[in-house]
């Protein structure tokens, strides 16, 4: 549908003011409101994540990608919310407890939520029960942690730990990542996944929401 | 006294998108150059560079550098210090402002703005420490003589130097008194600041060319473009 392509277009050049008219003309043509979210706001993330990934364009124009879908989830929320249809899941997601650095986590956030998905950002400073208590009120499928420093990172394994010690590991799903943080330490701690940046914990997050029963 | 002018702290445009993953050689859209302007105006309006240096003794600092006693076993600074002229222990901020801004830009949705002030702010409080480093150079003695002095800072959290050190650091040197503190994690606040120690002395004392446990895990070897490892 042509519609849905120019959706598409105008996310992926940053058009936060052009998106949503083209989101209304959409409802207005009939379309149902999962489809509009998926072949033209999430396919036109997933486009700007795959040239991101590659180096094709840099953070900025993913950012203003994103507020661009933002805008166009605004006008599409009643009717999906109307029509019962459900995110791709929730994810947990905040700097851990003595953390105050909060940019890469809030930048994560931002492409979980242009990847479909519904987000609950604990902010930062977060203890390892609170990211628990967290994922289990809001029913989520994956908890991501952030951390700069390498002595803050102990926090992810209580995290994890707790969650083995509740028998959740199967339920939620954990991934890390920051600066002091690798591949290594996320097997060492038993965490699910690692994402080196924000394109890559998104794919990670996708990994383990379908994985999740 | 240390003058850190706007000017010299702002980064080029081109370092602020290499921070953002733009690829060497590649343009950014004319959206994201339009937004850096922005943010460089941000920058301007929203700074308020500070910054605090004073000099130490060896042994005083020897102390300083011990902290909790949590370093790693070896460490660089540790055989760099002690063959030093002159030693300064150093803090900055761009203060509060900027950091709030930089919030109230995210919570707006306008992260794409406030990516790019994130990493202008980032830039130039590195960029403070050259503007030091700089500094201490020109008053060494022995710069006027042979011009062979540099001058480079470390900071607790690299290099071996353990963040906790930060406790002795500002127990002695008192940043407080520009707006900085510490919190349980030894974390600034506000936190576009910088803190560490002035190492002033002839070029050859910087350079190593061990390579230590810690240098494994490091994201941002920043020796190497300092020109502190010695090729073998």
């Amino acid at each position: 549908m042509e519609i849905l392509k120019k959706i598409a277009q105008c996310l992926e050049v940053g058009d936060d003011a052009g998106v949503p008219p083209l989101v209304r003309q959409a409802l207005a043509e009939g379309i149902v409101a999962k489809t509009i979210l998926d072949d033209g706001l999430i396919a036109g993330m997933n486009m700007i994540g795959e040239k991101f990934r590659v180096h094709e364009i840099f953070l900025p124009d993913v950012l203003l990608a994103a507020k661009a879908m933002y805008a166009g989830m605004d006008v599409l929320k009643p009717h999906l919310l109307s029509a019962g249809v459900s995110s791709r899941g929730r994810v947990v997601i905040g700097s851990v407890q003595g953390d105050l650095h909060d940019i890469g986590k809030n930048l994560v956030g931002i492409m979980l939520k242009g990847a479909g998905f519904e987000v609950i950002d604990l902010g930062n400073d977060v203890a390892a029960e609170k990211f628990v208590a967290a994922a289990k009120s809001h029913d989520a499928c994956v908890i991501g942690m952030s951390a700069l420093l390498t002595t803050t990172m102990p926090v992810m394994k209580e995290v994890v730990d707790l969650l083995n010690k509740e028998s959740l590991s199967g339920k939620i799903k954990t991934i890390i990542g920051g600066a002091p943080v690798s591949q290594n330490y996320a097997g060492e701690i038993g965490a699910d996944a690692y994402g080196y940046d924000c394109a890559q914990a998104v794919a990670g997050v996708k990994k383990l929401a379908a994985a999740v029963p | 006294m240390i003058d850190f002018p706007l000017p010299r702290l702002q980064p080029q445009a081109a370092a602020v998108y290499a921070a953002l993953g733009l690829k060497s050689g590649s343009q950014p859209s004319p959206r994201a150059s339009a937004l850096l302007q922005r943010a460089l105006e941000l920058f301007k309006t929203c700074s308020e560079p500070l910054g605090l240096c004073a000099a130490i003794a060896l042994d005083e600092f020897a102390d300083v550098f011990s902290g909790q006693g949590r370093n790693a076993p070896d460490t660089p600074l540790k055989k760099i210090f002690p063959r030093a002229d002159s030693l300064h222990l150093f803090a900055f901020t761009l203060g509060a402002r900027i950091g709030g801004e930089i919030k109230r830009l995210f919570a707006s949705d306008d992260f794409a703005l406030g990516s790019l002030l994130d990493a202008v702010a980032s830039l130039a409080a590195d960029q403070a420490g050259r503007v030091a480093e700089e500094w201490l150079e020109r008053q060494s003695p022995e710069q006027k003589k042979n011009a062979l002095t540099r001058a480079l800072l470390y900071s607790p959290g690299y290099c071996g130097w353990h963040i906790s050190g930060q406790e002795k650091l500002f127990a002695r040197l008192r940043p407080g008194k520009i707006g900085i503190t510490l919190n349980e994690s030894f974390l600034m606040n506000p936190l576009k600041s910088i803190s560490g120690v002035l190492v002033a002395g002839p070029a050859v004392i910087h350079q190593f060319s061990e390579v230590y446990p810690f240098c494994d895990h490091c994201k941002s070897p920043t020796c190497r473009e300092r020109g502190m490892v010695r090729s073998a």
